[in-house]
């Protein structure tokens, strides 16, 4: 099984339709990867399935990195 | 006896007849019509108007264009026009018409309705006429209802109307909501069959989203004269808008699949809702449709609220895209909110 990491990448690659190597730890959605607002609610739609989650919207707004989004999911949700 | 009673009596026998076996009854599209107004207002256009600019409108909502009613030309103006061509491809006369709903958010008048005005213009006086206020599932609203007093044997001809003139209520000084609107009309016929047509409607509301996308003022409320245009405007909280007209255009496009005990794949054409480019990409992903498969009009039209999905079905069926027997996942999304679908063997 894949680890959160890997699963957090994969999906903003695919939403984002970046290059894998573009998407390190520290790259922000909008800022490094092109991401628009819509991107970024799309973003968090696509990791509250992948992960069966609920990201409420005030949390949502905090994730503007993949880090972020790795320690949200680490936090909030059982692997 | 005028001869209007008599056609009326004589389609209130025929209609006792079928009644004995109302579980035959089904509504089938006989025809559609449109009409946009002739004016064009384009991103170029937009971008004198307020800070905005082509890339941005065309990145986020796919927009390119919309229509823009003339100084005078209502709402009852456009859904004349598309009534008259709907009717004409059904080869149905206005007389024939026993039932007539439109669905619009931008009524001419306070009351009488618009269905009453345009039952007038029409001359189909006589036949029940009201409106539907589901914002911009207005047309699906509209459609369902028909097509229940179609099954349940009440009606035999029904004209359905979607028709707007949605840029009457927009600030035209706001970036965020005075580029995705637009104006225009679609309406079909539906006749009564012993074959569906339209296999089956879902409807929802959930009013507890009023405030992400609603207009603050009105009749009861009321209005605000020290504002521009009374306090009449669009507000909408656009990323709220759009997550959750996602996830339940996702829900009911599930629904609609399961009553009928459908895989994706049996679907041929999906006719959205037409709001925004990004969201009807997203409900034509989850459904695993290519994007040849669906219709989309927003970028000619804009967000023609009630409008656009018969708007959008007309299209579909005038350019030979849509043809008869195939299966049409009709869908839609707006102010309440309001959502809907309907499954229609066209």
């Amino acid at each position: 099984m894949s680890s959160i990491e890997e699963r957090v990448k994969k999906i903003v690659v695919e939403q984002l339709g970046v290059k894998e190597d573009e998407v390190t730890q520290n790259a922000s959605f909008v800022d490094d990867l092109g991401a628009d607002s819509l991107d970024t609610v799309e973003l968090v739609m696509a990791l509250e399935e992948e992960f069966e989650c609920e990201i409420p919207d005030e949390e949502a707004e905090k994730i503007t990195t993949v880090q972020q989004a790795v320690d949200y999911i680490k936090a909030h949700v059982k692997a | 006896m005028r001869p209007r009673e008599g056609a009326a009596l004589a389609r209130h026998s025929a209609r006792a007849e079928i009644s004995e076996d109302t579980a035959l009854i089904h509504s089938r599209i006989a025809g559609t019509g449109s009409y946009l107004p002739e004016k064009i207002l384009t991103n170029a256009d937009l971008e004198k108007l307020v800070d905005t600019s082509d890339e941005w409108i065309q990145t986020r909502t796919g927009i390119r264009q919309r229509h823009v009613a003339a100084e005078g030309q209502t709402t009852c103006d456009l859904a004349e026009q598309a009534a008259l061509a709907a009717l004409e491809a059904a080869g149905v006369k206005a007389s024939e018409i026993d039932l007539l709903i439109v669905g619009t958010t931008t009524p001419d008048l306070i009351f009488p309705s618009t269905a009453c005005l345009l039952q007038h213009r029409l001359g189909a006086n006589g036949c029940a006429a009201f409106d539907v206020n589901a914002a911009c599932s207005g047309f699906v609203y509209a459609l369902s209802v028909a097509d229940k007093f179609i099954r349940s044997g009440a009606a035999r001809k029904a004209l359905v109307v979607g028709a707007e003139t949605l840029t009457r209520m927009l600030d035209w000084s706001d970036r965020a909501t005075c580029v995705l609107f637009g104006d225009g009309a679609g309406a079909v016929v539906l006749t009564a069959d012993t074959e569906p047509g339209i296999i089956s409607t879902h409807l929802h509301a959930d009013g507890a989203y009023k405030e992400l996308l609603w207009n603050p003022v009105g009749v009861s409320v009321g209005f605000k004269p020290e504002e521009k245009n009374a306090g009449v405007r669009v507000l909408m909280a656009g990323s709220d808008v759009f997550k959750v007209a996602v996830k339940t255009l996702d829900a009911v496009v599930e629904e609609t699949l399961a009553a009928n005990d459908l895989s994706k794949s049996a679907i041929d054409w999906l006719i959205p809702h037409q709001a925004n480019l990004r969201i009807i990409q997203a409900t034509a992903k989850r459904l695993d449709m290519p994007m040849d498969r669906v219709i989309v009009t927003v970028d000619k039209h804009g967000n023609t609220s009630s409008g656009s999905v018969p708007l959008a079905l007309d299209y579909a069926v005038r350019s030979g895209k849509v043809q008869r027997g195939q299966l049409l996942l009709i869908e839609a999304f707006g102010g309440g909110f309001t959502w809907g679908s309907a499954l229609v063997r066209y």
